[in-house]
């Protein structure tokens, strides 16, 4: 089974959860794997949110959460998603450039709406820059998100290697990139909730038209969508909330805020309303969860702690998501497989009485076996399976039946592969003895609906389609 | 484009200066070679990815041996990089993601992980999370290490290895990098397992980024690795050139980057101040990119407008001399003003128009002025164009039976690519007809 290979990376994060969860307190050494629980006095002011500190910070960070679970879905949606990646990297120069300018300018360069805007002009230059190279250069995306990303972010590095050297108060740039979660102040955790709910708003207020461009642009730019400017109006968020969260959670935990909740969120539901809730959800309880252990561990960083909170609740969905997880889509795998087998009996089953004639009605294993080709103890399931189903029992000690209704089922699903059969030599030209193949595999998917359709195409050629002869009790 | 030899001359660099070139050159090539396979493999986030989640491994191989030796260092984050690209793929697969946010996912992950077990072992280990975005070059040739006698810089020992290594196994199997690179399912039909070559080349890309890691950072690594190979995809159209191109745009960019570091703040008002050579690196490589795709030949920016203008131009000509033609059969004097008039109403530009004028008369195919005139061979070129225009529109209806008003549009496209050659099968096929469909007289060759 292919989730089972997934295990180990399971194991793997369940043991650093654990470790991280891990108080370490005092000189310890490093191969002390120890996991010292916090006290429950703690874990008690902690989830009850008395610490101011801690309130501010889950509160912050379960709406940051919100909204990039939000804005992640649509860019998920227009396989985008690495876009975040490379925007908050390309965020890097216009910080240092902006804190520079205002340092020049005699102003305190430290002033963060002026790092704000620095940071998303920058931001918004990348995103041209990708734009710019996707359309002149035969690059493919891809490469395009590497080459801003990296180009960008080494101008950063250079721009801050000169606030360095210049001195001023520059202490605290940094943040940028690692975040300072555990020292969010009220000012950030208010800042992050007033834009988040502002873009929450604007998402549920456009829903319909942004739904249109994640799923079919072509079509919406068909309609007269203005997709050009839904697709700004989306990198515009996309800034924002990367510039907010930024300085409030750094940039690794902003790009996993951006991905991990609304790729989680998609094994849940077919159903873009229940994504997006789904996605604010995940990201709002991960970021409320992993601020809330950081809280009790405080030597670690709450932004990694946050990232695997949120890679734990991926991992849980990829594997238990009832639409698209692992066990869903195996168990459905499994099922059809089942029905198939079942199906190949009750035909085997019938053409051995059809060949029989009327004076047997039911057969050893050995004879099913020889019908047709099985796959190894595929037989043996097919029996069980019908047998649970009503559809055989048994003659004797070695012989099996088909029972009333088994008869109906078998001779349902016999009429349709040889409905199948005739439609492949009469309307696609294919030699009789290449048939069966195909037969053999539409045979379990033909509903009653398409079985009527083809009844129509075939009935001028064969106006009597009552074949094959039901098998009636009398047989039996 | 200034050379080392200009930089040296304009600069008073120290031998530590040059190592710090060397070292960033080096790393630079090594890093480029695996590079334009992630480039063409359309795999370029792949370096970001692995880049960051090599972290991990990094941590875990100190903790486990306690020792920061290169080699267990290599091993673990090479071991980690490769699993970054399995973990990926098994989540695009089996989960059926979007390849790009499994990328995401997994990388963000390993990375978290990778700053907790750094911060669990913050007493003991020399990692800190700043070197590993930064990297530091400059401490670079501070560090010594003796092997085989010589006493080099210890990172010019790791990326001169692992650029070694990546060259000796690329070339080695060249072939097959190749095929699996470009067509997996014929690599695989001609038996070579193009799931191995796959993970393989991540091998590699693991290995050089942790060894580039320490020289230029993890965010610089991902600059080393998709800038050169993206920069040599505009120069050239083969494999073995892009390789070689990347490879001297890596090793180029090394002085330039180390350049602008020293010099570039003094441009902006910082004088006396010097900044970070990685920095400077990834200004270089950027500089670079943008250079060639304005002006490298054939992909570039100008190159494509230039033919693009050209083309125009010479289909502006060849209207030209058709209408000059065809005023010449109704009896009109060609007034300048009156043909630019008309040629404009055809939606071409001035400057195409001003062009395709200038170089009749340069060639001595229109004379006059006020008034344009056809010279004995201008008419001559001008008959054929009316008689290749005709000859279609004659063609089209006796062959495509198109009606008579969708004659004109296709035969005016078609004018501007007929041979003399298929002039002539024209004429075979069409019966050498006096008329076109419109009634117009087909102008006949002199001969």
């Amino acid at each position: 089974m292919r989730f089972a290979r997934l295990a180990p990376a399971l194991i793997a994060i369940g043991c650093v959860v654990a470790t991280a969860a891990a108080d370490a307190t005092g000189p310890r050494s490093i191969t002390d794997v120890r996991v010292q629980l916090p006290s429950l006095d703690q874990v008690i002011r902690v989830l009850s949110l008395r610490d101011y500190n801690t309130a501010v910070v889950v509160i912050g960070v379960t709406c940051l959460g919100i909204a990039s679970g939000l804005i992640g879905s649509f860019m998920l949606l227009r396989k985008r998603a690495l876009l975040g990646d490379a925007l908050s990297h390309a965020t890097l120069p216009g910080v240092g450039i902006a804190f520079l300018v205002m340092t020049a300018f005699g102003a305190e360069g430290k002033w963060l709406p002026g790092l704000l805007i620095g940071g998303a002009i920058s931001g918004g230059l990348g995103v041209l820059g990708i734009l710019a190279i996707t359309k002149l250069t035969r690059l493919t995306e891809d490469a395009a998100l590497g080459i801003v990303l990296s180009v960008f972010f080494g101008i950063g590095v250079a721009v801050l290697g000169v606030v360095q050297k210049v001195g001023g108060n520059a202490a605290g740039l940094e943040s940028f990139i690692y975040g300072k979660t555990a020292s969010m102040l009220f000012s950030d955790a208010a800042t992050i909730a007033i834009a988040g709910g502002a873009i929450a708003m604007i998402c549920i207020a456009l829903i319909k038209e942004l739904t249109l461009l994640c799923f079919d642009s072509a079509f919406a730019a068909s309609q007269g969508w203005p997709t050009l400017l839904l697709d700004t109006l989306l990198m515009v968020f996309v800034v924002g909330v990367t510039i907010i969260g930024l300085q409030a959670v750094g940039l690794i935990l902003m790009i996993a805020l951006l991905i991990i909740p609304a790729a989680a969120a998609r094994f849940w539901t077919e159903r873009l309303t229940v994504m997006l809730i789904g996605a604010a959800v995940i990201g709002g309880v991960s970021g409320a969860i992993g601020a809330a252990i950081s809280a009790l561990a405080p030597r670690l960083p709450a932004g990694a702690i946050i990232v695997l909170v949120a890679g734990a609740a991926f991992l849980f969905s990829m594997i238990c998501g009832p639409t698209r997880g692992v066990i869903a889509r195996a168990w459905r795998l499994i099922r059809l497989q089942r029905r198939i087998g079942r199906q190949h009996l009750l035909r085997a089953m019938y053409e051995l009485s059809e060949e029989a004639g009327a004076n047997a009605a039911s057969f050893t294993t050995e004879q099913i076996h020889g019908q047709r080709y099985w796959a190894h103890g595929e037989l043996r399931a097919a029996i069980r399976a019908a047998r649970r189903a009503g559809e055989i029992d048994m003659a004797d000690d070695s012989r099996l039946r088909l029972s009333p209704r088994g008869r109906e089922a078998a001779w349902r699903v016999t009429r349709n592969h040889r409905l199948w059969e005739l439609f492949m030599v009469t309307h696609a030209d294919i030699a009789p003895s290449h048939v069966d193949r195909d037969a053999d595999a539409v045979e379990h998917v033909l509903d009653p609906a398409m079985v009527r359709e083809l009844e129509a195409a075939l009935s001028e050629q064969y106006p009597d389609l009552r074949f094959p002869p039901k098998l009636d009790a009398g047989i039996a | 484009m200034p050379t080392m030899p200009a930089i040296l001359a304009t600069t008073t660099w120290t031998s530590l200066d040059v190592w710090i070139v060397a070292i960033g050159a080096i790393s630079g090539v090594a890093c480029a070679l695996p590079g334009v396979f992630l480039l063409l493999r359309r795999m370029s986030m792949m370096g970001d990815a692995i880049s960051h989640a090599v972290l991990p491994g990094l941590a875990l191989a100190f903790l486990l041996t306690n020792t920061r030796d290169p080699y267990v260092m290599l091993t673990g984050a090479a071991i980690v990089g490769v699993l970054t690209a399995v973990f990926t793929q098994w989540i695009h697969s089996a989960g059926r993601v979007d390849e790009g946010a499994s990328m995401g996912v997994v990388f963000t992950v390993l990375f978290a992980l990778g700053l907790i077990l750094i911060v669990q072992a913050a007493n003991h280990v020399d990692l800190d999370p700043g070197c590993v975005l930064y990297g530091d070059i400059e401490a670079g040739p501070l560090e010594t290490l003796r092997f085989a006698g010589l006493a080099l810089p210890r990172s010019v020992w790791i990326n001169g290895g692992v650029l070694v290594i990546n060259a000796a196994i690329i070339f080695a199997l060249y072939k097959e990098f190749r095929i699996s690179t470009f067509d997996p399912t014929l690599s695989t039909t001609l038996g070579i397992n193009a799931t191995f070559m796959r993970y393989l080349l991540m091998t590699l890309v693991a290995i050089t980024t942790v060894a580039a890691f320490e020289t230029v950072g993890s965010i610089l690594v991902i600059a080393m690795l998709i800038v050169p190979a993206a920069t040599a995809r505009m120069w050239s159209d083969r494999l073995g050139n892009t390789l070689l191109v990347a490879a001297a745009v890596a090793a180029l960019s090394a002085p330039i980057g180390h350049w602008l570091a020293l010099e570039g703040p003094a441009w902006f008002g910082y004088p006396g101040v010097d900044t970070k050579t990685a920095g400077g690196i990834a200004i270089a490589l950027g500089g670079l990119f943008a250079l060639s795709v304005v002006f490298a030949p054939r992909h570039g920016v100008v190159s494509k407008a230039l033919h693009r203008l050209r083309l125009s131009v010479r289909v502006a000509r060849e209207d030209l001399l058709g209408l000059l033609h065809r005023l010449g059969e109704l009896g009109r004097p060609a007034e300048n003003a009156m043909v630019n008039r008309l040629m404009r109403a055809t939606q071409v530009g001035p400057i195409t128009l001003g062009l395709a004028m200038r170089s009749l008369r340069r060639e001595g195919l229109v004379t006059g002025r006020g008034r344009v005139q056809l010279s004995q061979r201008g008419a001559e070129a001008a008959r054929d164009i009316v008689r290749s225009h005709r000859l279609w529109e004659t063609y089209l209806e006796q062959h495509l039976a198109l009606p008579a008003d969708h004659l004109h549009h296709a035969a005016e496209l078609l004018e501007h690519v007929t041979s003399p050659e298929m002039r002539e099968g024209l004429e075979r096929e069409t019966g050498q007809p006096e008329l076109d469909p419109h009634g117009k007289p087909i102008p006949r060759s002199p001969d």
